[in-house]
């Protein structure tokens, strides 16, 4: 239990999947100008992640790994060169299956969301996080608790940084700066900010 | 009025249309640093007050007077005493030399340690003073804004908060970011969302480790090694800190291992209550900001641990060691970079000093905590303002059904 919530207070913080390892910034830079559609964001990304890893973990321990197909009467078979595929099909079906849920009960978010509703199949934290996943070997809870709880740390900082390009709404930046610039300037200084928990051991 | 006439005469030339047009926020920082700025309000509503930007910015110097007056004085203590316990050999370098052709002794005391911590503050504030004015007067002009006082501010504090052995382009470097990436690149005073100063320095700690944290930066004597009260207490825990001769009324009144002007909770607390008493400073960012750490460390001490001896750490030395006193005095209560409701004060407050006591036992790779705490508490001041102002939406909503 402790092992777990130490693994949850690292993704969430030490490991910031959008402001230490920067993944996920396409999704990050353009769906962060309103805190409410960030948060809106925020909790589909938060939900694919803590559909998705373990899923996909589980995909990999009883199908993928070398010998996971014993029980299938396959003893010496290795999928793993299928990974990638597998994942990316997973996380594609989980949005599919998302948006149609956010379609037909909660339009406005839907609406808000727009492109970038189907374009979290694509979104490099998803897949970073199920890679991150096979890398360090996570077993099911591990990867239940690393899925929620990365996903929450990526939540929490898109709505951050939202909030602070509300702020900035009031700010009277240079014409070349507009935009994604000033963007972009705001999240390595977040990042920063962040740095604070870079080193803490747990 | 040999003076006034003399601005009255000069500004046409500065003014939409005069000669040196592109000049004109030059004019308007020496003129507005000698004399009262001349705008008013032309529309209602009308509150009259004199309380304006400028002298805002005017009492939070002056409320770093206390604070440079110890880092004078503390900045000297600890060169002389380490000049003196190494020997005559280590009397090298220009400022012992210009000590030496004034006559002053090296010894240990009130003249010449002021003296000696002057000629070490002096050319770090000269340097931040024009390299960060020169980015400022850059973008006034390019931009058509105004040089605002608060770089005045914010080249003090930027001062203060620095190690008294920095070399020099360390500084202009650091001074540089913050003023450029930390405010102007945001449209100048009040429009950032980070503390420019804290900003610069803190880019000094990532990018030169080195220069920015160890042993033998604190006193600027060569082969002298001296760690910081939290070096030692995160390493032996705060009990040893007797044994280095330390005691808490020590650390209270500052004359320990630290950055020029942190070191001194009781100067810190002199410019707090200044500020407090003129309403400069929110008071509820400071009780917010006590309350979070005494609180955190309060639970911390009641947790315990066996291998982590900075667990043990009292919230009364918490709040003596590091930049906690100066820091919380300063920086927690910049009304721009917090939080702006009053409920998100005492919540942003509580960020920090929980924030700070985190840092400084939990987290191994920093022994203090002050700085990135505000850093990351700035990051979220906008957000606690959301939530604040949306709470406050619903519960109105409900009361009119």
């Amino acid at each position: 239990m402790e092992g777990l919530l130490s693994l949850a207070v690292k993704a969430i913080f030490v490991e910031n999947l959008a402001l230490s390892f920067f993944l996920g910034m396409c999704t990050f830079i353009a769906v962060s100008k309103k805190i409410s559609t960030a948060i809106g964001l925020g909790i589909s990304v938060m939900l694919v992640q803590t559909i998705t890893v373990p899923a996909n973990n589980l995909i990999l321990t009883y199908l993928l790994k070398p010998g996971a197909l014993a029980w299938a009467g396959f003893p010496d078979v290795d999928l793993t060169f299928l990974g990638l595929i597998s994942y990316i099909g997973v996380i594609a079906a989980m949005v599919q299956i998302l948006e149609m849920i956010l379609d037909k009960y909660f339009p406005p978010l839907y609406n808000a969301l727009g492109i970038f509703l189907p374009l979290i199949t694509v979104n490099c934290a998803i897949l970073g996080g199920s890679l991150f996943m096979v890398e360090r070997d996570y077993s099911f809870p591990e990867s239940v608790t690393y899925g929620l709880s990365s996903g929450f740390g990526w939540a929490l900082a898109i709505t951050a940084m939202a909030g602070v390009r509300e702020k900035l709404k009031y700010s009277d930046i240079p014409d070349g700066l507009q935009g994604l610039g000033i963007t972009f300037i705001t999240a390595g200084l977040m990042a920063m900010g962040f740095m604070s928990f870079s080193g803490v051991k747990l | 009025m040999g003076l006034r006439s003399f601005f009255d005469r000069i500004e046409p030339n500065f003014e939409k249309g005069g000669k040196y047009e592109k000049f004109f926020p030059l004019y308007e920082m020496v003129e507005s640093f000698i004399y009262t700025p001349k705008t008013v309000t032309t529309v209602a509503p009308h509150a009259r007050s004199y309380v304006d930007m400028k002298r805002i910015m005017t009492y939070v110097v002056i409320a770093t007077i206390p604070c440079i007056l110890m880092a004078l004085y503390n900045t000297g203590l600890q060169t002389n005493t380490a000049l003196t316990a190494l020997g005559p050999d280590s009397h090298t370098g220009w400022r012992v030399a210009i000590m030496k052709a004034l006559g002053f002794s090296l010894e240990p005391g009130l003249v010449s340690n002021l003296v000696h911590g002057f000629l070490y503050f002096l050319p770090i504030y000269v340097v931040t003073l024009v390299v960060g004015g020169i980015w400022e007067v850059i973008f006034a002009t390019v931009r058509g804004h105004e040089v605002n006082e608060g770089f005045l501010v914010t080249s003090m504090l930027y001062v203060l908060i620095l190690p008294a052995s920095t070399p020099l382009w360390q500084v202009a470097l650091g001074i540089s970011f913050g003023v450029v990436l930390g405010k102007e690149v945001f449209g100048g005073t009040g429009k950032n969302f980070l503390n420019p100063a804290l900003t610069g320095r803190a880019f000094l700690y990532f990018a030169y480790p080195a220069n920015m944290s160890g042993d033998t930066i604190w006193t600027p004597v060569d082969g002298f090694s001296g760690a910081t009260s939290l070096g030692i207490s995160a390493a032996e825990g705060v009990q040893a800190l007797a044994g280095y001769g330390i005691t808490w009324w020590d650390a209270f009144v500052g004359t320990i291992q630290g950055s020029l002007g942190e070191t001194s909770a009781l100067a810190a607390m002199i410019g707090l209550a200044f500020l407090l008493v003129t309403r400069i400073a929110n008071w509820r960012l400071v009780v917010g900001c006590m309350g979070g750490m005494i609180g955190f460390s309060l639970l911390l001490n009641a947790i315990g641990s066996d291998t982590n001896p900075m667990f043990s750490m009292p919230w009364y030395w918490h709040f003596v060691l590091g930049g906690y006193a100066f820091g919380l005095a300063f920086m927690v209560t910049e009304p721009v970079s917090a939080s702006h409701t009053n409920a998100g004060r005492y919540i942003y407050g509580a960020l920090i000093g929980f924030m700070v006591v985190m840092i400084r036992v939990l987290n191994p790779a920093f022994p203090e905590g002050m700085m990135l705490a505000i850093l990351f508490a700035n990051i979220f001041a906008p957000l606690i303002d959301y939530f604040v102002v949306r709470a406050n939406i619903n519960r109105r909503a409900k009361r009119h059904v």
